[in-house]
């Protein structure tokens, strides 16, 4: 029983092993996407197979050293949660970067520009007295024009 | 108290060159208690405060604008280290901007220490200042704070090659060329350790300067409790 089950293992190690090179591969784009389409398929595949012929998966796992079918199918369930897993929190995190961009951006172009906050402050502002105020305190006009026109 | 009596006595002083081409960028997420009197605090030292709301849901961003801060705003809550990112960004458009101070919205710390690290970056060859508790005295720290915090050292000084003596403090005086050239992808609290190595990557000349952190209670309740240094060190780790 004990060196039946070495054959699981391995192909359980290899399985998982083979999740963590997927990860460390540089590469997003078309490769990537066809891979885990292929692997998609595969499953799919798989689970039909399953399905017709419930003996097989029986067959199977006494193959590989696994007691009961339904035990290898839960070992495969594992392995495919745990890739799924990884793969969603990538994509959240990518997905997390691309907002951050996009949020800054639109800060920063909503922000009145630092070049002229003199004149941009006091439209922003609810209440545009006490920042002409500020704008007094803070910083000595040099523009003329600029100052014709906040005074 | 103490804090009120020196921003008195720098009001009178007249604002020197160098400090209004400083810019003190301020990340501020619901700090709306103290945020008016930190600004105020700040802008009598350096006119030119920018304060990056990180999409806090109090009166925050008001609060800071009636106190004379220009007010940047995300439109939805990213972390400390995407609103230090927006501030230097924001500020790098003023033209006649030289110096850019990272600062924290909830008073901890000293404006006068920023106005001494700006006037370091001014008068030597240096790029970074960045501010330390741990060269002088003055800052008094719980023993489980600073065991944690020497960890974070010496960690920080294995994966970057810095030999600084505090980790994780928010009060940094950047030159232009440093405030453009750190990439902060960490949007959470481990940007402090990413600027580090920022500095290191991109071969800054950095300094260390004496800085004086006041724990009130307001910042000890709201503050970085032991548990998120767990946080963050899985921050750096799961890419």
């Amino acid at each position: 029983m004990d060196a039946g089950q070495t054959v699981i293992k391995g192909i359980l190690i290899v399985v998982l092993a083979a999740f963590a090179v997927f990860l460390m591969l540089p590469g997003r784009g078309q490769r990537h996407v066809a891979i885990r389409r292929l692997v998609m398929v595969v499953l799919l595949i798989l689970v039909v197979l399953a399905v017709i012929f419930p003996s097989a998966v029986t067959a199977v796992a006494h193959a590989v050293g696994v007691g009961r079918g339904t035990d290898l199918l839960l070992y495969g369930l594992i392995v495919v949660f745990a890739g799924n897993s990884i793969l969603m929190q990538r994509r959240h995190r990518t997905t997390e970067r691309e907002i951050t961009i996009l949020a800054r951006q639109l800060a920063i172009l909503q922000a009145p520009s630092p070049a002229d906050r003199e004149v941009a402050d006091p439209a922003a502002a609810a209440e545009p007295e006490e920042h002409a105020e500020d704008v007094h305190l803070g910083e000595p006009v040099d523009n003329e024009a600029r100052r014709n026109g906040v005074f | 108290m103490e804090q009120q009596f020196r921003n008195e006595s720098t009001r009178r002083r007249p604002i020197s060159a160098v400090e209004s081409m400083t810019w003190l960028v301020i990340p501020l997420f619901n700090e709306a208690p103290v945020i008016r009197g930190v600004v105020e605090g700040a802008r009598s030292v350096f006119p030119k405060v920018v304060c990056v709301d990180d999409g806090s849901s109090d009166a925050s961003a008001a609060e800071a604008r009636a106190a004379g801060a220009v007010v940047v705003q995300h439109p939805i809550n990213l972390g400390q280290g995407a609103s230090l990112r927006t501030g230097l960004d924001w500020a790098l458009g003023d033209p006649e901007a030289e110096f850019f101070v990272t600062f924290d919205a909830d008073g901890q710390h000293d404006v006068g220490d920023a106005r001494k690290m700006v006037e370091l970056l001014a008068s030597q060859p240096l790029d970074v200042v960045i501010g330390s508790r741990f060269l002088d005295a003055r800052t008094k720290v719980s023993p489980i704070k600073k065991a944690v915090l020497k960890t974070a050292v010496a960690f920080q000084r294995r994966s970057t090659g810095l030999h600084l003596t505090d980790a994780h403090n928010g009060l940094r005086a950047f030159n232009r060329r440093a405030a453009s050239s750190i990439a902060i992808t960490q949007n959470r609290m481990a940007h402090a350790s990413e600027i580090v190595s920022e500095i290191s990557r991109n071969q800054l000349r950095w300094a260390e300067a004496p800085v004086h952190v006041v724990y009130t209670a307001y910042s000890r309740a709201k503050g970085q409790s032991v548990w998120n240094s767990v946080n963050i060190l899985s921050d750096l780790f799961v890419k």
